[in-house]
């Protein structure tokens, strides 16, 4: 195996298509992990961290173009990324220890490809769009179209992410990300659901985008859960309806750490108190 | 296979060796540059026994690669005490017998600093998550945590 930390994208991109069994490192939590456990046995490692960009967050058209390289800890600590989608913050810092989150980053969550990532229903429903570089350039690609299937996503052979893009957030809008854990940290989600919600003066939601985790092969977008809340204020019975809503749309599987039956009623409940967050968010509440 | 030159900074010391594309950070610390007080628990990122700093932010060194260390600073357990003087931290985890075996006591500690260094007022609860990454399967935590807000106590009314 050899190390290379190109200091370009173009280099980068080179590295990646001269060889087959090249993989990209950003903060390696995951990468890592499997070349201990040789579940990878890659040519080549390209380390895209000295490349221009990948550390910074930088303000774009009133929205936030997140580098690669970003690690939880340093979203958590941005102020004005924090203040626009704590959504997306939280459900990235839920991700591992303080260790891990010293360098785990959005785009290795979303490479790492598991139905269980916590950050990618977070940026599903903040409308995230990737920045993808690769032999014929860069592309922008929405979050929701890069997971495949589990371990496998749509990046064709020598691209990479480049950063992640989160647009402005809109007046009276906001998000939240919550997840079942049977302990308090260090888990993985049993359910994780995302609510992103704008409302209108009078306080019924006008746009709504709900999205679940760990229940399916890959994240789902449930826009029947949308659906159900469009023009309402969110009352019990709005608030049931979403939940119904999730529940129905979770396609989950029996493991030992939840049932089809519990995974599914949870992600009703999960949707139900994300959007009462983000509701409350939406209306100026900064927690 | 051609070794790679890493230049660094250790403890505040110029660093340089030399360590294979694979080895970890964790690796190098211990078996190249004999600073064993880094230990290895699991080796995946989920004990925190590994727990060092780089450029200030807490890691595990066994989830980084030796290559990456390039530049940067890195801080282990040897640099905590100031020569025959502990860090108040190792002080008070001896008086308050916060470790038994000893094995995550290094990582704990590096956490545990890093914290202060974050947050020198942690609530209990936010000394517990903050060291959620530091498995330890003798001491039960209580002592642990106790010995983290004490530290943080002392060092408070010190400054």
């Amino acid at each position: 195996m050899r190390y290379e930390a190109p200091q370009s994208i173009d280099a980068a991109v080179a590295l990646l298509v001269a060889e087959t069994g090249a993989h990209v490192l950003a903060g390696g939590t995951d990468l890592l992990v499997k070349l201990r456990a040789e579940m990878i046995e890659p040519e080549v490692i390209v380390d895209i961290k000295r490349i221009a960009g990948m550390k910074a967050i930088i303000a774009e058209n009133g929205g936030w173009r997140i580098g690669a390289a970003v690690s939880g800890a340093e979203m958590g600590e941005h102020a004005g990324l924090c203040a626009d989608w704590p959504g997306v913050v939280e459900a990235a810092g839920l991700i591992g220890s303080t260790q891990v989150q010293g360098r785990a980053t959005l785009a290795g969550n979303l490479c790492n490809a598991s139905p269980a990532a916590d950050s990618v229903p977070a940026m599903v429903v903040a409308g995230a769009v990737v920045r993808i570089v690769g032999p014929k350039g860069a592309r922008d690609v929405p979050v929701i179209e890069i997971p495949k299937s589990p371990g496998k996503t749509t990046l064709a052979p020598g691209e990479f992410i480049a950063s992640i893009f989160l647009p402005a957030r809109e007046a009276r809008s906001g998000d939240a990300y919550l997840r079942f854990i049977p302990r308090t940290e260090m888990d993985i989600a049993v359910v994780g659901c995302g609510v992103a919600l704008r409302l209108d003066p009078e306080g019924k939601v006008m746009a709504a985008r709900v999205a679940l985790g760990a229940v399916g092969p890959k994240v789902i977008v449930v826009a029947a859960a949308a659906e159900a809340i469009l023009g309402r204020a969110l009352d019990d019975a709005a608030l049931a309806d979403l939940a119904a809503a999730c529940s129905a749309a979770a396609t989950p599987i029996d493991d030992k750490r939840g049932t089809v039956d519990f995974r599914r009623h949870v992600s009703g409940v999960l949707a139900r108190r994300a959007a009462v967050i983000a509701q409350s968010r939406a209306k100026g509440a900064k927690a | 296979m051609t070794q790679i030159h890493v230049t660094t900074r250790i403890n505040g010391d110029a660093t340089e060796f030399l360590c294979e594309a694979e080895e970890t950070l964790l690796d190098v610390l211990r078996d190249r540059l004999g600073l064993t007080g880094t230990k290895e628990g699991c080796g995946t990122g989920d004990c925190g026994a590994c727990s060092v700093l780089v450029d200030g932010r807490l890691v595990c060194s066994c989830l980084m690669l030796g290559a990456e260390a390039e530049g940067r600073e890195v801080s282990t357990i040897e640099g905590m005490a100031n020569g025959d003087r502990l860090h108040p931290l190792q002080q008070k985890f001896i008086e308050k017998a916060a470790l038994q075996c000893g094995i995550c006591t290094p990582g704990i500690l590096m956490a545990a600093k890093s914290l202060l260094e974050h947050n020198p007022d942690p609530s209990e609860e936010e000394v517990r998550y903050w060291l959620a990454g530091n498995l330890c399967r003798c001491t039960g935590y209580d002592k642990i945590i106790r010995a983290v807000m004490e530290t943080a106590a002392d060092l408070r009314r010190a400054s």
